[in-house]
């Protein structure tokens, strides 16, 4: 029960943490103090408490949009086991219910984009269509490794098992090869670098960012909220592959959880630091081989 | 037995509806009135004696005289035909009611009557085709079905274009039918009768070979690639609510063809299901890169019709794969989401077509890059999209999600083996599975941005407006179906369960849905959601309503391009361009025709640049071969003089040369 009520809470105030978290780094490798941890919180509140200029070429579709996107994220969340949590709602299949609620996401963030108009937002669009294309393949090989291997047809099983278990070296490498693939998952989906590069300024080259340029205000604020809620939900599937130590203690098991996150955080912002973001045309590749490493993984387990 | 005769009734009355306005002036609605009226209380009849059918546990059968020396005149309600008649007695009633404000007598004079008999029949025969038990009277009924949807998808026969679709389905639905006339006769000569009962211990040759036959000839009906090729063309060109009614339900006949022959024999071979598994997981994935590539609003929703109809074939794959392993858990999960999934579809996909229409009706028109806005025009006719839009995009919680989740369960399922071969297929279903969904979220994100959203693109969408309550009605109807069986999946449980045991004589065992997919979460997550979005969404608008009396009211705005002051229409992205990458992605498979001409210089002359992409099988094979028969074959005119005489030399050297014939194999 605490620990559902754990789960509940960090899922709400946790995310905007870990923009700060890479926002800090970046800014430590530039040699500059950045802003502070907290900046994202007080940036989201800012949003929220500001009033709208909405686009005359709008409709209900624009504002719903932001609206169902994080409703979604957030039934996502309580998907995922976190911690010392087993998630809230665990059942035969709720993996694919997950992988279809970031669709349903997507439907929404999209749409609302095509709402304005705007030449950008149709550019944006049409680059988050292409690449989730090729990112959910790579998912489902990715879930698939994990079913053959832990037996389990439900996300809490399938990511929890490995503690249980003690599988063969032999699914080490299936591990790692999946590890890799939901890692450029997760930075493809959060449009990060090398796939976006959210502090761009320049409208042609950015994805998730140009869908959004004519949020405003508190829908602006919600956006922002439902991505970094979307980063830790996606970021906590990962690090359950990563990290599959389980003390069965709460006082381990979540500062383990949370120091994992802001490692996360921290390897993300290091990576926006040290490489530079992919050519547009490049950006497939980089996901195919996601697909490849995730069915790769899969072929070794079948063999 | 009353159950019988009430879908017997009901299926007569339907098929008959369109007789009497036959009688009655041209240009009077009454009539129309009249028939559809008729079709209700058919279908009502059909719809309460199906329903009656659920609990019994015999299925009701009938044996009627029969004046032809072939065959019988026999017809049963299985728990399996009963699954196909709800759709055929609630969806094209729907449609003709749809008919009375989209295709009023008053306005098309000239074809009104013909369609409402066409439609009646195309009804009445296909309820026909899923009660009858005898080969023969299933041929009838096939064929009846076949003409009639001719005869409804030509209604403006006075356009090339339709015409030429019309041709080319006549001409592929015959073939199918030619292939199923060779598959009835070896089933003939296997089992002694033409009965459509289950048979056993049938040589594994024939047995397969029967099988493949009836994938062929079904397959041109449920149009599964490459036999695809009079599907997008014909629902196109026909009238809107025939479309609904083509797409919906009667390219599941081709489905009812494949489940009924492959529930007839009792033993299966491995290689079935994984061909189906194949063929189905092919044309799911290419015709819904085609429906993404294409700029006529329905054609692309017929590409995705063929999309369903490969989810569907998967799901038929995975049950057989399920019978030959002898897997309980796959045979339920794999048929049951089948099932499930043609009456979803025949939900969405009519639900689609009937919103094209209204958009058609109100801009004139299927090219989508001459849309836009429409949103703000027609703003019932968006809702009721959308929610067609986000349960074909099997989004949660509407109804496609239901099903694909239980064929998703039953893909994961088979990782339990240690067969490879199953796991491998199934890993490729299950992925393939998520790519179609994927491609289908951005099909219909396309078509629904670029129709409803954004600002108008030609001026021929000034005067739109939403149709008659008669268009909007059914259409409603439609969309809340597929909210209610999103949410409450369990509610078609006991109908589908019943339907898979009866399909796999024994081989199910007594496994329920309920024990080995929890649809109960489903509901409380779907209800949850929807709870969720709509607190979220009354916040924000008593908030903004509460800003605004403190006078910090939103403010409206153009759209930000980039500092750039003057936006225009033009300056829009457009649906082409919205696809083209994905399109790009798939160029091996869908080859595109672009004709770009280069800007060179510092003052280049216009340049142009036109892309399509044509059917890979109509547009490459089909018509060319067709072509070169054209070229070919008129030297047999020589035998074609127009003189009588002639014709009966010819009649006498062919008797003679059969008496020889004959004579000499008597003789050997």
């Amino acid at each position: 029960m605490i620990d559902s009520l754990v789960h509940v809470f960090l899922v709400l105030l946790f995310p905007p943490l870990l923009l700060g978290v890479i926002n800090k780094t970046k800014a430590k490798f530039a040699g500059r103090k950045g802003a502070p941890f907290l900046q994202p919180y007080h940036d989201i509140v800012k949003l929220l408490r500001k009033s709208m200029v909405l686009s005359s070429t709008t409709t209900w579709v624009f504002r719903l949009g932001p609206v169902v996107s994080l409703a979604s994220i957030l039934a996502a969340s309580a998907l995922v086991p976190l911690g010392n949590s087993r998630a809230p709602i665990s059942f035969v299949g709720d993996f694919l219910l997950f992988a279809y609620l970031f669709g349903l996401a997507r439907f929404f963030t999209t749409s609302a984009s095509l709402d304005t108009g705007s030449a950008f937002e149709g550019m944006g669009t049409a680059r988050e269509l292409t690449f989730a294309a090729l990112t959910e393949p790579a998912m489902f090989f990715a879930f698939l490794v994990l079913a053959r291997l832990s037996g389990s047809l439900a996300l809490g099983g399938m990511l929890r098992s490995a503690s249980s278990i003690a599988y063969p070296v032999g699914s080490a490498a299936p591990f790692v090869m999946i590890a890799l693939g939901l890692f450029i998952i997760l930075l493809a989906e959060n449009s990060r670098i090398p796939v976006d590069d959210p502090t761009t300024h320049l409208e042609l080259t950015m994805i998730h960012e140009v869908m959004v340029l004519d949020h405003s205000g508190p829908l602006l604020g919600i956006i922002e909220y439902a991505s970094a809620l979307k980063l830790f939900v996606l970021g906590s599937v990962l690090l359950d592959v990563v990290l599959p130590w389980r003390f069965g203690n709460p006082l381990f098991d979540w500062p383990i959880f949370i120091a994992g996150m802001l490692g996360l955080a921290l390897l993300v912002g290091a990576i926006e630091s040290l490489i530079a973001r992919l050519r547009m045309p490049r950006v497939p590749s980089l996901l195919i081989a996601a697909i490849l490493l995730c069915g790769s993984a899969f072929i070794m387990l079948v063999r | 037995m009353l159950s019988l005769y009430l879908i017997l009734g009901g299926l007569s009355m339907m098929a008959l509806s369109g007789l009497p306005a036959c009688l009655i002036a041209r240009n009077s609605n009454t009539g129309q009135g009249l028939t559809v009226a008729l079709f209700l209380g058919g279908s009502a009849a059909g719809l309460f004696g199906t329903a009656r059918t659920l609990g019994l546990a015999t299925p009701p059968s009938l044996n009627l005289p029969w004046g032809l020396p072939w065959g019988s005149l026999a017809v049963s309600v299985d728990p399996v035909s009963a699954i196909f008649l709800m759709l055929i007695f609630t969806v094209p009633a729907l449609a003709s009611v749809y008919g009375l404000g989209y295709w009023k007598q008053s306005e098309h004079e000239k074809n009104g009557r013909r369609l409402g008999l066409s439609f009646g029949l195309l009804a009445g025969s296909m309820a026909l085709v899923v009660v009858a038990r005898d080969a023969v009277l299933f041929l009838v009924a096939w064929e009846i079905m076949a003409l009639s949807a001719y005869f409804a998808a030509t209604a403006e026969d006075d356009k090339y274009e339709v015409r030429r679709a019309g041709w080319i389905y006549l001409i592929a639905t015959h073939i199918g039918t030619l292939v199923l006339i060779a598959m009835f006769a070896l089933w003939r000569r296997a089992t002694g009768s033409f009965a459509l009962e289950a048979a056993t211990g049938l040589p594994t040759r024939t047995a397969g070979l029967i099988f493949a036959l009836s994938v062929a000839g079904f397959g041109f009906k449920a149009g599964l690639m490459p036999l695809h090729v009079w599907l997008p063309g014909a629902h196109a060109n026909a009238p809107s609510h025939v479309s609904a009614v083509m797409s919906g339900v009667m390219l599941k006949m081709g489905i009812y063809g494949i489940v009924r022959m492959s529930g007839l024999f009792v033993e299966c071979a491995p290689w079935w299901g994984a061909a189906l598994l194949v063929v189905g997981a092919l044309s799911g994935i290419i015709a819904i890169a085609f429906a993404l590539a294409q700029r006529d609003l329905k054609r692309a929703l017929a590409y995705s019709s063929i999309e369903n109809v490969g989810v569907i074939t998967m799901g038929l794959g995975l049950a057989l794969l399920g019978r030959a392993l002898g897997r309980p858990e796959l045979i339920l999960l794999g048929m049951t989401g089948a099932l499930f999934h043609v009456w979803n579809h025949g939900l969405f996909k009519s639900l689609l077509f009937l919103g094209s229409g209204a958009i058609i009706h109100a801009v004139r028109g299927r090219d989508i890059e001459r849309m836009g806005g429409l949103a703000k025009k027609m703003p019932a006719t968006a809702i009721l999209f959308v929610v067609g839009a986000m349960a074909i995009s099997a989004l949660p919680p509407l109804n496609g999600f239901a099903s694909e989740w239980l064929l998703y369960l039953g893909f994961f399922k088979t990782l339990e083996s240690s067969s490879v071969t199953g796991i491998s297929l199934a890993a490729i279903a299950a992925v393939v599975l998520a790519m179609i969904g994927t491609l289908a979220t951005a099909t219909f994100v396309k078509l629904f941005g670029i129709i409803f959203l954004g600002s108008a693109r030609s001026g021929e969408t000034e005067h739109a407006h939403d149709p008659v309550a008669s268009m909007t009605f059914p259409m409603g109807i439609l969309a809340a179906s597929c909210v209610l069986v999103g949410i409450f999946p369990m509610l078609a449980s006991p109908a589908l369960e019943a339907a898979v045991r009866a399909w796999a004589q024994g081989s199910a065992g007594t496994l329920a849905i309920a024990g080995i997919a929890p649809q109960a979460w489903i509901s409380a997550v779907g209800a949850g959601l929807v709870a969720a979005t709509a607190a979220l969404a009354l916040f924000g608008a008593s908030d903004s309503r509460r800003r605004a009396r403190a006078g910090n009211a939103q403010r409206r705005g153009p759209t930000w391009d980039c500092g750039y002051a003057q936006p225009s229409a033009r300056m829009q992205y457009t649906g082409s361009s919205l696809a083209q990458t994905l399109v790009g992605l798939f160029s091996f498979a869908l080859r595109p025709k672009t004709t770009p001409t280069r800007a060179i210089g510092h003052f280049p002359e216009t340049a142009e640049f036109e892309s399509a992409v044509p059917d890979p099988v109509l547009d490459r094979i089909v018509e060319p071969a067709f072509e070169a028969a054209n070229r070919a074959l008129p030297k047999i005119h020589v035998f074609q003089q127009g003189q009588t005489h002639l014709y009966i030399l010819y009649v006498l050297i062919v008797t003679i040369a059969l008496f020889i014939f004959g004579g000499l194999g008597a003789g050997l």
